[in-house]
């Protein structure tokens, strides 16, 4: 079972992440489950939402403590919440940022394998708002081997109607131009 | 054909009420119900679904509303929580004793205060001698599931009484898991239209809700109480005949390992999923440790659950709501009392979990079966503990 | 629901305790609550119908003549019509002479 942790601030689409990853693996036959931090909806604030893909049927409900992938949709999370609490050994942190891995070692303390993209960058150019859920996704997708490239274009056509070619662009560009660093 | 899809369990449960072809609804919005009761004021405004949605200032008069539909021959559906449910309460009393119909959802949520809006079964306690039909989902296919046996069973002539289908707030109603969807035809196959008995029809006019004198009080209450307890036996087959169609049995008590099993956890709802993983590190470790869910809360199963903890020396029950009665929890009190005729009764104790959100995690489920060992084996007073509190 | 009507074996209620004969509270007798009868004058009444108004219990109904006279089944005493009449042609008598 894979356990993932978003990191964003309210009304960047953390919980969308969450959901789209879940639906998506659910598409390919896999279990999953998504859920967001409980709680009110509080724009700006910072949140989390949670994913678990397995070949299992998923029984715990016990909350994420010890995510295999952690992302990051805000870089200036960084300085504010322990975003690789808890993570395990073998785990990746992907992250939106302009820095080199190197900076963002300095500056968070992390030693895990790191997925780097500029993410704000990507979502203006293709989409012309700073919403970077989807892009990380495909940045996500490039670090690890969860699901494959093709397996989120249906759950973001879906989800994004007649905004979904935009957001699968940013998706695909973040695939290509994320640099994973061990 | 039923079609496994990635949905929200709330939106789940509004398609279950969709396909249940509902004629009314009328709801206040309450969190986490809000989803459920949101999804259905779509599915009505865009057509996909014939029926009445009446959106009223309150939860009492939600359930209000829901008393005359109801009584007016409609299938009537609604659903709330917590402080919504506590608002609706005086109004829910008088549902099963018209004997109407209704199906609520229930999104668990503690009471206030301090004010919370998270989850435990505060609101299912709360109510728990009204008189309504209650069962309990674990999972996202139970909360679907159930719905629609919700409405099969409320509906049936020999039962006529509310139901309520508690599902956990958050930690079910905003989890997106698969779930299999079952067509309309499927769910026509299962769920025949509602006949009435009995209605508010002015070509053939009675009298509903008048007041009882003491003269004939007592017979009234005497009358619902047989009809709860008759009701078991639909519930039953009417579950019996959802495997049949569809190949998913429930039963009012489900365990979980607990052949040749000392010590048993008892709980209800979304985290009995997480004591399976305990019970199978407990028994990996060689810990005789099962597992007794109820997944019929009312009537209270009785029979099956006194032949699923027969015979063991020890039972954790876990609670996830405080009495403040100086007992502990309520589900506790109640398990102790249907063991007090037993001849041989197993030691128990009692630990409330979960309060608000509080996760309750597999090292938790092991501390409870550790502690009713150790305490059995101390010989302390039953009582109980509160997991997970600061000192 | 009437208590002359109401004793009866639990079994035998309606569903939910509902009253499934209309008009059933035609036969409650509240007359025997009367301790004291309306009884009108009719050389002082004017037939102006007040009585007829006011009741509570709706027991006076219009002769051929054009008088309101009281039905006794339901009529409880309670004085009202007489106190309403604006030709005090209505007094209270004891039910006892």
């Amino acid at each position: 079972m894979i356990e993932i942790r978003f990191h964003g601030r309210g009304g960047q689409g953390a919980v969308t992440s969450a959901e789209l990853t879940a639906l998506a693996a659910i598409e390919q036959g896999k279990y999953a489950q998504a859920f967001p931090s409980f709680g009110p909806e509080r724009r700006g604030a910072p949140v989390m939402a949670f994913v678990r893909v397995s070949d299992e049927p998923i029984r715990t409900r016990e909350k994420i403590y010890e995510p295999n992938i952690v992302v990051v949709l805000d870089p200036t999370l960084l300085e504010i919440v322990n975003v690789a609490a808890g993570l395990k050994k073998d785990g990746i942190v992907v992250l939106n940022t302009t820095k080199t891995a190197k900076e963002i070692r300095k500056v968070s303390g992390i030693n895990a394998k790191l997925a780097l993209v500029d993410a704000s960058r990507i979502a203006i150019e293709t989409m012309g708002i700073p919403i970077t859920n989807t892009t990380l996704l495909g940045a996500m997708l490039k670090a690890t081997d969860l699901l494959p490239l093709t397996a989120l274009e249906g759950p973001l056509q879906e989800r994004f109607g007649r905004v979904a070619a935009k957001n699968i662009k940013a998706f695909q560009r973040a695939y290509e131009e994320t640099v994973v660093e061990e | 054909m039923a079609k496994r899809v990635g949905i929200e369990v709330s939106l789940a449960i509004s398609e279950a009420v969709k396909l249940a072809n509902v004629d009314v609804i009328a709801a206040y919005p309450i969190t986490p119900q809000t989803h459920i009761v949101e999804h259905l004021s779509e599915l009505v405004a865009d057509g996909h679904l014939d029926a009445e949605f009446i959106p009223v200032e309150s939860e009492h008069s939600a359930m209000s509303t829901c008393c005359g539909s109801s009584a007016s021959g409609a299938r009537t559906y609604t659903a709330t929580c917590s402080q919504g449910q506590a608002l609706m309460l005086e109004i829910c009393y008088i549902a099963p004793a018209l004997r109407l119909p209704i199906v609520m959802t229930v999104a668990n949520r503690s009471l206030s205060g301090p004010i919370s809006i998270w989850n435990d079964h505060s609101d299912m306690m709360m109510s728990r001698d009204t008189g309504w039909i209650q069962t309990v989902a674990e999972n996202g296919q139970e909360a679907f599931d159930l719905t629609l046996h919700a409405f099969r069973v409320a509906e049936d002539p020999r039962v006529l009484l509310p139901t309520i289908v508690n599902v956990d707030g958050f930690t079910l109603t905003h989890v997106i898991e698969p779930i299999e969807i079952l067509d309309q035809k499927e769910v026509d196959r299962y769920l025949p239209p509602y006949q009435p008995q009995m209605r508010l029809d002015p070509t053939n006019p009675v009298s509903i809700g008048p007041v009882g004198m003491p003269e004939v009080y007592t017979e009234a209450k005497k009358a619902q109480d047989e009809a709860i307890k008759g009701a078991k036996q639909v519930i039953l087959e009417a579950w019996q005949e959802f495997g049949d169609m569809f190949g998913r049995y429930y039963k009012p008590v489900e365990t979980y390992r607990t052949d040749g099993a000392e010590t048993l956890l008892v709980t209800m709802g979304s985290l009995s999923e997480t004591a399976m993983i305990a019970v199978d590190q407990m028994r990996t470790d060689g810990k005789n440790v099962g597992l007794v869910r109820l997944r019929l809360f009312r009537p209270f199963p009785f029979e099956e659950f006194l032949a699923a903890v027969r015979g063991v020396k020890q039972i954790a029950v876990m609670d996830r709501a405080l009495g403040l009665n100086g007992a502990g929890g309520p589900l506790a009190t109640e398990v102790k009392a249907a063991l007090y005729d037993e001849p041989e009764r197993p030691y128990i104790w009692n630990y409330v979990a979960g309060l608000a959100g509080r996760d309750v995690t597999i090292e938790n489920f092991v501390e409870m079966a550790d502690g009713v060992e150790a305490a059995a084996a101390d010989g302390v007073r039953q009582g109980y503990t509160i997991i997970n509190v600061r000192e | 629901m009437a208590k002359e009507t109401g004793i009866v074996s639990w079994k035998d209620l309606a569903l939910g305790c509902s009253i499934v004969k209309p008009g059933s509270s035609a036969e409650l007798k509240t007359g025997d609550w009367r301790s004291q009868r309306p009884v009108t004058d009719y050389e002082k009444c004017v037939q102006c119908g007040q009585c007829y108004i006011f009741c509570p219990d709706m027991v006076f109904t219009q002769n051929e003549l054009g008088f309101y006279q009281p039905n006794m089944f339901y009529c409880k005493g309670c004085g009202i019509c007489a106190r309403e009449c604006p030709a005090d042609a209505i007094s209270m008598v004891e039910e006892s002479e």
